[in-house]
């Protein structure tokens, strides 16, 4: 698998750490809603195609992408900085909750 | 000259003799010979037995999908089992031995299982073993019972338990094309994408390259093909931007075009060269590979098909041709194809009488005829072999009247006299990377056989037998146009190449088995018979996955190259299906056995990168013992002459609560927090209140994780208003790091804080005891370390002689201690001069069983006790959870399961009967040697405690706190440790903490 990190350009997938679901949302650190806090650590979506990640690239210069990979087929169809301050993000594309 | 050795031909030099042994009988061959080839011009016919009925098994092939003639190569004590003799190059004092026979090769006890034939039938194992429990010997209970014998008897090679020396590497390599397969096909598509200016890489698994080339007898261009073969590889050698590997099986296809491939580097050598390993793997990224892997001969099942001497017809013809062997002198040859006429021919002008050829199809054409005139064979058209005759080597063959259509025998059976027969069940292309890659095969009802369909998801291109295209003429004309586009040039109208060969129609008649009385095998291996397939049929196995996992064919070592179309045609005949409705399988990596030595490669041995600390040498000159945690290398202890181990720790840190001692702690994890908002992130991060920490002070801190269970704990200093120097376990180190800039760049990218791990920038020493501070005040200079200048967690900076050190006053051992940070390049310095200030006062060093004794004493916590499934409350850490503020883990600490009275709690052991405890061992209420139940608890760590003069351990108890005081039990079944301890608190020694407060 051939990871494009916006950084360092194209990386095989050695170097990166997955980092888990991108499609995630941590409540409001105040937040008492345990339903809430409970679906972040533990709901999972485990889809059979685009899928939302978060990859790390830990062994190059570190930085946390947000990226869309078939699960399927591995195929990465768009990556970006998990930030988000910085290119197009693929957050809200096809592969997460509607 | 060996007995069945011709004079002349082959591509094996023959002044050049090698000795080597098998079953230890020494026998000779020549440089060039596999231990295949050497034995059968030894005369040798037997080389297994049959894993389950133990039957007497040849050679049925000459290459990698050989199922019988697996042995296991000796190297001095280390053994590889179950390598086909067919790969073996031999070597000078190669040693190699046959498998699964008791006692030996050729009077094996268990070939009694033949006459019980029925009892190891299809599903035998299921049927006895896996159903419920009736009776005292059925069922589930019978099989643990009979497991261990029946293990022994139907067994392949066994594994060596010396360890593996052998050096293993691992290479990465990226080309525009990636060749896999060097025969006429290979060779054209690497010649021509090279010519086009291409980055190539081809890979052979055989160690020559040429494939069919160097034994098919063609002539190409107006050369023999083997010398055409040749030619083309020096030109290759000659570009710069090729590389070739032979001996190199590419054996995974991967997504983004990359391929696995395992490189034999050394085994073919008496003794590797310096440096070079022994496999190599290599991961290769290719814009474009070239699938030219050629295509294997299918056997045909018929009864007796598995006796020694019965061979596939195109690897006789290879041993003729390749290796100047004859497998015998009266050859008889059964086929439904033409390829076994060319074969005949080859093995009759090497020198063998063909005896007859025994075609299934009733008219064979009129250039088979003629080929078959000029082999000097009768033809028996129409005729099918249904039995053969001899021991240890075949005798003869019976053939019958056979009818392709109806599948019919009739008339009388004619026995022919003959040592070796040659079978011929059509070709299979060997689609097995095509596969890997996503393509789903597709019948081809001509060829009888899968051919890929064309590339989904990968780029590759196929060429010659892959294809389905058998000939030559195909095979180049391929091969050239699958190099001119995978190297993206135009295609030119290239001119045919000049190929002269014996005719052939590619279509065989799809004749796969012939039914008459006796066992006919479809997985030689395995020993599943024809029968069997349709006995899994009769029982209800429709799927061809049910029936691989019921009957396990296609699951030897060989992975069904041989069987998987036979056995297809076998369970659709059954079904009354055509064999694209039944399915094959799909198949996966690796293509064959890839040593787990090259997989692990540089992350084992001596390849394997070490973490040293900066004062590693001079623990090596003063007699410490090193361990090894993770890369890390610690002391251990610094024994003395004569010392065991627990008499080395326990004079260390006894010495070091009486007087003075130091260990190193570079090894800790140490990240520097920076910016603005560091003091609120940490504040975060940690349980406790980190922003209220005075610049000049260090403060103890734990973390959850974002389920609300412990993470990891060290101590914080602040040391600048924006600057703090976090420390971690030495085992969290890494994990802490990423949780880190985890949440800095995803959750919280408005915190402005920097983090940087700085583990390799810093020494660390800390010592501790009594004269801990003398030894200090006697050694720094620009500061004072008395208590008002450095009180209990208070930080100073000053100097040991003349580097700068930083000087934190906190606790580990428990007594008054302080660790001493100088940078790394300074470490030995500062640690030797920390030394020889405390000699008059009587420092010791000391190693991690000393350090971690005196943890115990003291009740902290490492991860042994924040093992993933204990909270801050069950550790006697919620003193350290903060209610002013939210921080990772806070919002889910409180459920319900995480606060139950009765989870496991930390806690204190004492033994009472003055025995050593056992880390692992279980805390029970009641002792029960004989059926120990109801687990409270286990130790975490253990040691003897000098300052108590007990043997102690940590534990997670049940409840923990409300037992102390409390009598337990130790139950250690697997040591035999048994005995009575008392729960008490995990702060065994200076509970108050007098001693490091001073
Ligand atoms: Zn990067």
């Amino acid at each position: 698998m051939l990871i494009t990190c916006p950084y360092c350009g194209p990386r095989d997938v050695i170097e990166f750490t997955y980092q888990g679901d991108g499609n995630r949302e941590r409540p409001q650190p105040n937040s008492q809603d345990l339903d809430a806090w409970n679906a972040y650590v533990y709901d999972r979506l485990n889809p059979a195609g685009d899928h939302n990640e978060i990859w790390q690239h830990s062994g190059g210069c570190r930085t946390h992408l947000r990226m869309v990979r078939n699960t399927v087929t591995h195929e990465i169809s768009s990556t970006g900085f998990a930030r988000g301050d910085h290119n197009a993000v693929a957050r809200h594309k096809e592969g997460g909750k509607s | 000259m060996s007995p069945r050795r011709i004079e002349t031909g082959g591509r094996i030099d023959r002044l050049r003799t090698i000795r080597f042994t098998f079953d230890g009988t020494p026998y000779t061959g020549h440089a060039g010979d596999t231990l295949a080839s050497a034995l059968l011009a030894n005369g040798v016919t037997l080389f297994g037995r049959s894993f389950k009925y133990h039957r007497p098994r040849g050679l049925l092939s000459a290459g990698v999908e050989e199922p019988n003639a697996l042995v296991t190569v000796l190297r001095g004590e280390v053994r590889e089992p179950n390598i086909a003799a067919t790969m073996v190059e031999i070597y000078d004092g190669l040693v190699a031995v046959s498998q699964n026979r008791f006692p030996s090769l050729a009077w094996d006890v268990n070939a009694i299982n033949q006459l019980g034939g029925k009892l190891l039938s299809a599903g035998f194992y299921y049927k006895t073993f896996m159903g419920p429990v009736f009776g005292p010997l059925k069922g589930t209970r019978f099989w643990m019972f009979c497991e261990h014998f029946i293990r022994r008897a139907a067994g392949l090679g066994k594994a060596g338990i010396a360890a593996d020396t052998s050096r293993y590497e691992r290479m990465n390599a990226f080309c525009d094309v990636l060749v896999v397969g060097s025969g006429p096909a290979g060779l054209s598509a690497a010649k021509t994408a090279a010519d086009q200016g291409a980055r190539v890489i081809l890979a052979e698994l055989d160690p020559r390259f040429g494939g069919s080339a160097n034994w098919s007898g063609e002539t190409i261009d107006g050369a023999p093909a083997a010398d055409w073969a040749a030619r083309t590889v020096s030109q290759l050698e000659g570009h710069d931007t090729v590389r070739l590997l032979p001996r190199t099986t590419v054996w995974g296809y991967y997504d983004g075009n990359t391929l696995a491939a395992l490189e034999r580097v050394t085994d073919h050598k008496e003794v590797p060269g310096k440096g070079e390993p022994r496999h190599r793997y290599w991961a290769i990224r290719a814009k474009t590979v070239v699938l030219a892997t050629g295509s294997f001969e299918r056997p045909l099942v018929f009864p007796g098909n598995d006796r020694p001497g019965v061979m596939l017809a195109h690897a006789a013809e290879r041993y003729a041709n390749d290796y100047g062997v004859l497998p015998g002198d009266r050859i008889a040859l059964f086929t439904n194809n033409d390829s076994a006429y060319r074969s005949a021919l080859a093995l009759k002008k090497a020198g063998a009488a063909i005896v007859a050829i025994v075609d299934v199809r009733p008219e064979p054409s009129s250039e088979m005829r003629s080929l078959a005139t000029e082999a000097e064979a009768e033809i028996l058209s129409g005729h099918a072999v249904v039995a053969t005759e001899g021991g240890k080597a075949l005798s003869g063959l019976k053939v019958q009247r056979f009818d392709m259509n109806s599948g019919l025998l009739s008339g009388d059976a004619r026995s022919i006299h003959a040592d070796c027969l040659l079978m011929s069940g059509g070709w299979s292309p060997t689609i097995h990377l095509a596969s890997q890659a996503g393509a789903r095969a597709e019948w081809n009802p001509a060829r009888q056989a899968f051919l890929p369909p064309k590339p989904t998801q990968q780029r590759w291109i196929g060429a010659g037998a892959f294809n389905g295209s058998f000939s030559t003429v195909e095979a180049i004309t391929e091969g050239r146009g699958a190099g001119l586009s995978s190297a993206g040039g135009a295609s030119a109208p290239a001119a045919l190449p000049d190929v002269e060969a014996a005719p052939g129609d590619p279509n065989p008649a799809p004749v796969f088995e012939i039914k008459a009385k006796g066992k006919s095998f479809v997985d030689f291996q395995h020993d599943v018979t024809a029968e069997d397939v349709r006995l899994a049929h009769r029982e209800g196995f429709v799927s061809v996955e049910h029936l691989k996992r019921y009957t396990t064919l296609g699951m030897a070592t060989d992975q069904g190259k041989n069987s998987n179309v036979p056995g297809l045609a076998i369970m659709a005949e059954a079904l009354g299906k055509p064999i694209p409705e039944v399915g094959t399988t799909r198949f996966r990596p690796p293509y064959s056995a890839v040593s787990i030595g090259s997989l692990a490669a540089e992350r084992f041995g001596d390849l394997k990168p070490e973490r040293l600390t900066p004062m590693h040498d001079w623990h090596l000159a003063n007699g410490a013992t090193m361990y090894s945690a993770g890369l890390w290398f610690r002391p251990m202890i610094y024994g003395l002459a004569g010392e065991t181990i627990e008499q080395a720790y326990v004079r260390e840190a006894k010495a070091t609560r009486e007087s003075a001692g130091i260990v190193d702690v570079s090894t800790l994890g140490k990240i520097a927090v920076q910016g603005p908002d560091a003091a609120e992130f940490l504040d975060r991060v940690y349980t406790n209140m980190f922003s209220t920490l005075a610049v000049g002070k260090a403060r103890y801190g734990l973390m959850l994780r974002e389920d609300g269970l412990a993470f990891d704990d060290g101590t914080t200093w602040r040391l600048g208003e924006q600057d703090f120097l976090m420390t971690t376990t030495t085992a969290n180190a890494g994990k802490v790091m990423q949780h880190l800039e985890y949440f800095l760049d995803v959750i919280w990218p408005e915190l402005k804080v920097h983090v940087t791990s700085v583990t390799d920038e810093w020494a660390g020493a800390a010592i501790g005891g009594p004269k801990a501070r003398a030894i200090l005040a006697a050694c720094v200079t620009g500061t004072a370390v008395d208590n008002t200048t450095l009180p209990f967690m208070g930080i100073v900076h000053g100097q040991i002689a003349g580097v700068p050190v930083m000087i934190c006053r906190l606790s580990f051992s428990g007594e008054m201690a302080f660790e001493v940070y100088s940078g790394a390049g300074y470490g030995t310095h500062v640690w030797e001069a920390l030394i020889e200030a405390g000699k008059p006062f009587g420092l010791v060093t000391y190693g991690l069983e000393a350090l971690g004794t005196m943890r115990i004493e003291k009740g902290h916590v490492t991860g042994a006790e924040i093992d993933g499934r204990t909270t801050a409350r069950d550790l006697h850490l919620d003193w350290m959870l903060s209610k002013k503020k939210p921080f990772i883990g806070s919002a889910m600490m409180d459920r319900e399961g995480l606060i139950a009275p009765d989870r496991l709690q930390l806690v204190g052991l004492v033994s009472l009967d003055n025995l050593p405890l056992n880390g692992g061992a279980h805390i029970v209420a009641e002792l029960d040697e004989t059926n120990p139940h109801d687990s409270l608890g286990h130790i975490t760590a253990c040691c003897y405690s000098p300052a108590l003069g007990k043997h102690i351990a940590l534990a997670l108890v049940e409840g923990g706190k409300a037992r102390h005081g409390t009598r337990a039990f130790v139950s250690d079944p697997l040591r035999k440790r048994f005995g009575p301890v008392e729960i008490v608190s995990n702060h065994f020694y200076d509970p108050d903490g007098s001693r490091m407060h001073g």
